[in-house]
C-alpha cells in the first residue's frame, strides 16, 4: 500500500489488503476492525446541567486507520455544543499515532471549520495523551490538550483524572471565543467495569473559562466557572 | 474402533528387575495424612466416567472433521472435532509403517490437519498455502507417508483458529526396536484450553485492548501493600520503570483464565479426568499440551516424575518435581505411584489464572486433593532482557523501551542484595551471562567484601559458549576471607569447553577472554546480538540488548521454586539426547532471529517483520546450521519449525537432545542446530495461535 492511497483515506484500499492475505496458515495477522468507544455519556446531577458526551471510533488495520471523534452538549437548543471530527491515523512510534483530517463545530453556529493535524498516544507512566493543531478559514489557529490517566483502585473500579486545555490564535467574537488560553477543564471519574466494554460512572467536572474567553462570558453574563457532578457510563465494542 | 487407551508396554523388564528399580518415596506417607486431612469437595470428581481419549490404529485411517455443539462451562458452545470427539481420536502407529489418513471436511471453512512434529514430505504436512491448497468443504484428503520415528506427538488444525476450537488430537508412534523406557501401562494427556469466545473474537478484543483477559494489573490497593513490605523508594523504583515503558509486569498471559477453561484429555476442572493403575506399575505418562495459548507447568504432589522424552525424542531420564511445558511441546514421563493412594495430576497455567487436574489411582473410590496455585509470576527487568537485579535505575535513559545504546558501562550492582556479610548460600543459578554486551560491567561495587563465601553456589550459572568474553570480574571484591567452600564445579561452562572463560582468568586477571567465530556443535552461539533496522518503529516495543541464555531458566514462575518449594523443576539444560547426536557436523552458518512484537498494538513479527511481509528463509538441502532465537518480548514464545529436528544445544555436543518446539524465555536467546535434509516449503512460527499470523516464517530448503 502506498502512501498517496492513504492519505486520500482510501477505504478501498484499505480493503483490498483484507482479501489478499486470507489463504496461509494462521490466517491474517490484521484482519479489518473497528472500535466504537463512547467515553462518556452522562447527564449532571443538577437538573440546569447539561447532558454532555464524548466519543470516537476507529476503522481500520494496525497501522492505518480511519478515526473519528465527537463529543458534545446539550442543555437546551439555545444552548448546545457539537463537534466532529475525521481523521487519518499511522503509527509513526510504538505508542503514538499521528492524526490528520477535519474538524468541524456543528454546534453552536455559525459552524467553524478545521483542519486537523494531532498526536495520540501513551505517554510513559501511562499517561493517554491527545494534542491536536486546528487550522480554520480566516486565519483561525486552535490548540487542545488533553491528559488522562487510568487509576486502578481494583481490577474493575477504576478513577480517572483528566485534565484539557483549549488555546486559541485570535478572537472569534461570534462564538464568545478569545485569543489565548480559552478554558481549562478537569473531571474526575469513578467507574466500576461490570464487564470490560461497559462499566457505569460517577463523577465531578470542573471548567474555567479564562482571558479574553472568561471576558466574553462575563458580558453575556455567563458564569466563567462550573462545577458538577454528573452520572453516566462508558461503553465501547 | 474406539477403545479405553490403556496399553501394556511391548517389552517389559523381570519382575525382580521392576521391584529392584522402584523407588521408595518419602512424600507417599505425606500425601496419604494430607488426603485424610484437607477437606475435599465430594461432588469434584463425581462424574466419575470422566472421558479418557478414543484411540485409532492400524494404518488407514477415516477422519471426519465437523461442528460440534460442546458444554465445558455451563453454557453451549459450537466446537471443530474430529469423528465426533474433542480431543480428537489417539492415533496410535507403528514406526517404519505407512500409513493413509484420509481427511474429510464437514465444515463450511477450509481446514488442515497437520502432523505436528512428525518427518514427513512437504505435501504431507498439512499446511494451507505451503503443502497444499487446504481441504475444501466438503473434500477429502488423503495423506500418506511412512512413518520414520517413535514417540509422543500429536495433529491439528492448521487452518484459522480451528486448534483453539477443539481441532486437536493425539499421535502415539511404537517402536520398531524395543522401546529404550521401560512401563507397564500409558496414559496420554492431553492438556487445552477451551472458550466459549469465537477465537476470533478473542484475537479481535486483544487487537483493540491488549490487556483485556488480564485482571491482574498492578492497583493501588498492591501498591499500598508493597510500600508497607518494602517501602515507599523500592515500591516506587520497581513500578517505575514498568510505568515509564508503558508495561506490565503482569502481562504473563495474552489470554487468561477469565475466558478459558482448562481440559486435560477433554476434561475441564470440576470433573478431572481419571486414570489408574495397578500395584508395582510403572506408568507411562504423554503429557501433551494442545492449548492455543497456555503455557502450563504440571506437577504430581507426592511423585518424582522421570522426564524419558521430550517432544517425542527419548532423552536422558532426569527425575524432577515439575516441569513447563510450552504450547506444543511434548513430554513423557515415567512415575511409579504407590497401590492404594491417589495422586493428582496438577496444570496450572503460567500465569495462575487456572489449572486442569487429572486423578491418578489404584481405587477409583479414592481421589487426591488439588493442591493450590502457585504465587502468580511476576515479570523481572531480566524478562527484558536486562539483567539487572537491584539495579539502581535513577538515570537511566528508557525511552520508548528503547533499550539500544543502554549504558550497560558502570551498571552499578552495588545495591545488590546479598545480605549483610555473609555469602554463603548465595545462589547464582539466574545469573545468566550472555552476549558480549556485557562488557564493561562493572562488578567492583559488588558487596561481596564478605569473610565467608563459602556454599555459594555457581552451580548454574550458564556460560555456555563463550559467553563471558569480555566480562571483566577484574575488580569483583572476592578477596576478603575464606573462599575455600566456593562451588564452581558444576558450573555449566559447556563440557571442558573453558576457551570462553578462564577460571585462571576469573581469578581477577584484568585480560579479557574472548571467542570468536560459530562456537562449537553443542555449545549454542557466539554471534553478538544485533538488532537489525526492521526491529526499529512501531511495530516493536522493545528490544532485549543483553539476553541471558533461556537454557538454564526454569522460566517466569518457576525460578524460585527450588528454593520455596523444594521442587526440582526441568529446565533445557538438563536435557540430554538418550540417542547419540545424529548429525555431528560442525554448523557452517547461523541465522539470528528476533522474535518481536508491540504488546500494545498486538502485533507480532519476526525481526519486526510480519510473515505477509517478509522473504523466506532459505536453507540449503543438506547444510547443517545453527538458528539462534533472541526474545525481544516478554512473553514465553514456543517456536515451532516443521519437516525438520530443532536440535537444542544444551551443552552437551555428544547427546543433542531432538525438538520440534522450543520454548524462548522472555528477554533470552537459545540457540539450536538444523539439518536441512527436507526438501520443500516449511512453516516455522511461534505455536501461540494469535502470535501465528505474525510471528512466522516461511522456510524453503533447496
Amino acid at each position: 500500500m502506498n502512501k498517496t492511497n492513504l492519505m486520500a483515506l482510501g477505504l478501498l484500499s484499505l480493503s483490498a489488503t483484507s482479501t489478499s492475505t486470507a489463504v496461509f496458515a494462521g490466517g491474517n495477522d490484521d484482519p479489518l476492525l473497528t472500535k466504537v468507544m463512547l467515553d462518556q455519556f452522562e447527564k449532571g446531577v443538577d437538573p440546569q446541567d447539561p447532558t454532555q458526551f464524548s466519543a470516537q471510533a476507529w476503522l481500520g488495520y494496525d497501522l492505518n486507520k480511519l478515526w473519528l471523534k465527537t463529543e458534545g452538549e446539550y442543555s437546551n437548543s439555545d444552548k448546545q455544543d457539537f463537534e466532529i471530527q475525521a481523521l487519518y491515523s499511522k503509527p509513526i512510534a510504538p505508542y503514538w499515532d499521528v492524526q490528520f483530517g477535519i474538524k468541524t463545530d456543528i454546534k453552536p453556529t455559525p459552524n467553524r471549520n478545521w483542519a486537523v493535524i494531532g498526536v495520540q498516544g501513551l505517554a510513559p507512566y501511562f499517561f493517554d495523551i491527545d494534542a491536536a493543531l486546528f487550522i480554520g478559514d480566516q486565519g483561525r489557529t486552535a490548540m487542545r490538550l488533553s491528559a488522562e490517566y487510568e487509576l486502578l483502585i481494583t481490577q474493575k473500579l477504576i478513577l480517572t483524572p483528566e485534565v484539557e486545555v483549549n488555546l486559541f490564535g485570535k478572537d472569534d467574537a461570534e462564538l464568545g471565543i478569545g485569543s489565548g488560553l480559552s478554558d481549562i477543564s478537569a473531571g474526575l471519574r469513578l467507574r466500576y467495569e461490570i464487564v470490560r466494554e461497559f462499566a457505569p460512572y460517577i463523577g465531578v467536572d470542573w471548567r474555567q473559562k479564562l482571558g479574553n474567553t472568561a471576558d466574553y462570558a462575563r458580558i453575556e453574563g455567563e458564569d466563567t466557572q462550573e462545577t458538577q457532578f454528573v452520572i453516566g457510563f462508558r461503553a465501547w465494542f | 474402533m474406539k477403545s479405553q487407551y490403556m496399553i501394556k508396554p511391548m517389552i517389559q523388564k523381570p519382575n525382580s528387575e521392576l521391584n529392584n528399580s522402584r523407588r521408595r518415596f518419602v512424600f507417599g506417607a505425606s500425601a496419604m495424612l494430607a488426603l485424610m486431612s484437607i477437606p475435599f469437595p465430594k461432588n469434584a470428581f463425581a462424574n466419575a466416567l470422566s472421558q479418557s481419549l478414543s484411540q485409532l490404529s492400524g494404518k488407514v485411517f477415516d477422519l471426519s472433521i465437523d461442528y460440534k455443539m460442546v458444554n465445558f462451562t455451563g453454557k453451549s458452545a459450537r466446537a471443530t472435532v474430529v469423528n465426533q470427539l474433542l480431543p480428537a481420536p489417539l492415533l496410535r502407529w507403528k514406526e517404519g509403517e505407512t500409513v493413509t489418513l484420509r481427511v474429510k471436511n464437514n465444515l463450511d471453512h477450509d481446514s488442515s490437519i497437520h502432523w505436528h512434529g512428525i518427518i514427513l514430505p512437504t505435501e504431507m504436512d498439512g499446511v494451507p498455502g505451503f503443502s497444499f491448497d487446504g481441504i475444501k468443504p466438503g473434500e477429502t484428503f488423503e495423506y500418506q507417508f511412512t512413518v520414520q520415528q517413535s514417540g509422543t506427538y500429536w495433529y491439528h488444525s492448521h487452518s484459522g483458529y480451528q486448534e483453539q476450537t477443539g481441532l486437536f488430537g493425539a499421535i502415539v508412534i511404537d517402536p520398531a526396536t524395543p522401546d529404550p523406557v521401560i512401563y507397564d501401562r500409558d496414559y496420554v494427556i492431553m492438556l487445552s484450553d477451551w472458550s466459549d469466545e469465537a477465537p476470533e473474537n478473542i484475537y479481535a478484543k486483544l487487537k483493540k485492548q491488549a490487556d483485556y483477559y488480564n485482571y491482574r494489573e498492578r492497583t493501588v490497593m498492591d501498591f499500598f501493600s508493597d510500600v508497607n513490605k518494602n517501602g515507599l523508594a523500592n515500591t516506587w523504583n520497581a513500578r517505575s520503570m514498568w510505568n515509564n515503558a508503558r508495561m506490565s509486569d503482569t502481562d504473563i498471559s495474552d489470554v487468561t483464565g477469565s475466558t478459558y477453561t482448562y481440559l486435560m484429555n477433554g476434561n475441564p476442572p470440576q470433573q478431572g479426568w481419571q486414570g489408574l493403575f495397578e500395584q508395582g506399575e510403572k506408568v507411562r505418562l504423554r503429557f501433551i499440551n494442545s492449548s492455543a495459548m497456555t503455557i502450563f507447568d504440571v506437577r504430581i504432589p507426592g511423585l518424582k516424575m522421570s522426564v524419558v522424552a521430550s517432544d517425542g525424542q527419548n532423552i536422558q531420564p532426569v527425575s524432577v518435581d515439575e516441569f513447563r511445558i510450552g504450547v506444543a511441546e511434548t513430554y513423557d514421563v515415567v512415575i511409579e505411584p504407590e497401590v492404594d493412594n491417589a495422586y493428582c495430576i496438577f496444570a496450572q497455567s503460567i500465569d495462575r489464572t487456572g489449572f486442569t487436574v487429572g486423578n491418578l489411582t489404584s481405587d477409583a473410590s479414592l481421589h487426591a486433593p488439588i493442591p493450590p496455585m502457585d504465587p502468580r509470576p511476576v515479570l523481572g527487568h531480566s524478562d527484558m532482557g536486562m539483567d539487572m537485579n537491584g539495579m539502581d535505575m535513577n538515570g537511566m535513559d528508557m525511552n520508548g523501551m528503547d533499550m539500544n545504546g543502554m549504558d550497560m558501562n558502570g551498571m552499578d550492582h552495588s545495591k545488590m542484595d546479598m545480605g549483610a556479610g555473609e555469602m554463603s548460600g548465595m545462589d547464582h543459578s539466574k545469573m545468566a551471562m550472555g552476549g558480549s554486551d556485557m562488557s564493561g560491567m562493572d562488578h567492583s561495587k559488588m558487596a561481596m567484601g564478605a569473610d565467608d563465601m563459602s556454599g555459594m553456589d555457581h552451580s548454574k550459572m550458564p556460560m555456555g559458549g563463550g559467553d563471558m568474553s569480555g566480562m571483566d570480574h577484574s575488580k569483583m571484591a572476592m578477596g576478603a576471607g575464606d573462599m575455600s567452600g566456593m562451588d564452581h564445579s558444576k558450573m555449566d561452562m559447556g563440557a571442558g569447553d573453558m576457551s570462553g572463560m578462564d577460571h585462571s582468568k576469573m581469578a581477577m586477571d584484568a585480560a579479557k577472554a574472548t571467542v570468536s567465530g560459530l562456537g562449537l556443535a553443542g555449545f549454542g552461539s557466539n554471534n553478538e546480538i544485533k538488532h537489525i533496522d526492521t526491529e526499529f518503529g512501531p511495530q516493536v516495543d522493545m528490544r532485549a540488548d543483553a539476553p541471558k541464555s533461556g537454557l538454564h531458566d526454569p522460566g517466569i514462575g518457576l525460578r524460585d521454586h527450588q528454593q520455596q518449594f523444594n521442587r526440582k523443576v526441568l529446565t533445557y539444560g538438563d536435557i540430554k539426547g538418550l540417542h547419540p547426536t545424529y548429525d555431528t557436523r560442525q554448523p557452517s552458518r547461523e541465522i539470528q532471529l528476533h522474535l518481536t512484537g508491540n504488546m500494545n498494538r498486538y502485533m507480532w513479527s519476526v525481526n519486526g517483520v510480519k510473515f505477509m511481509d517478509a522473504a523466506p528463509l532459505e536453507f540449503e538441502y543438506g547444510e547443517r546450521l545453527r538458528i539462534t532465537l533472541v526474545n525481544d518480548t516478554m512473553m514465553t514464545h514456543p517456536m515451532h519449525l516443521h519437516g525438520m529436528w530443532s536440535e537444542l544445544e544444551t551443552g552437551d555436543p555428544d547427546f543433542i537432545p531432538r525438538k520440534h518446539t522450543v520454548l524462548v524465555q522472555p528477554g533470552s536467546k537459545i540457540s539450536y542446530l538444523v539439518t536441512a535434509d527436507a526438501k520443500g516449503q516449511w512453516a516455522y512460527h511461534c505455536h501461540l495461535l494469535f502470535h501465528m499470523p505474525g510471528m512466522f516464517r516461511k522456510v524453503v530448503v533447496k
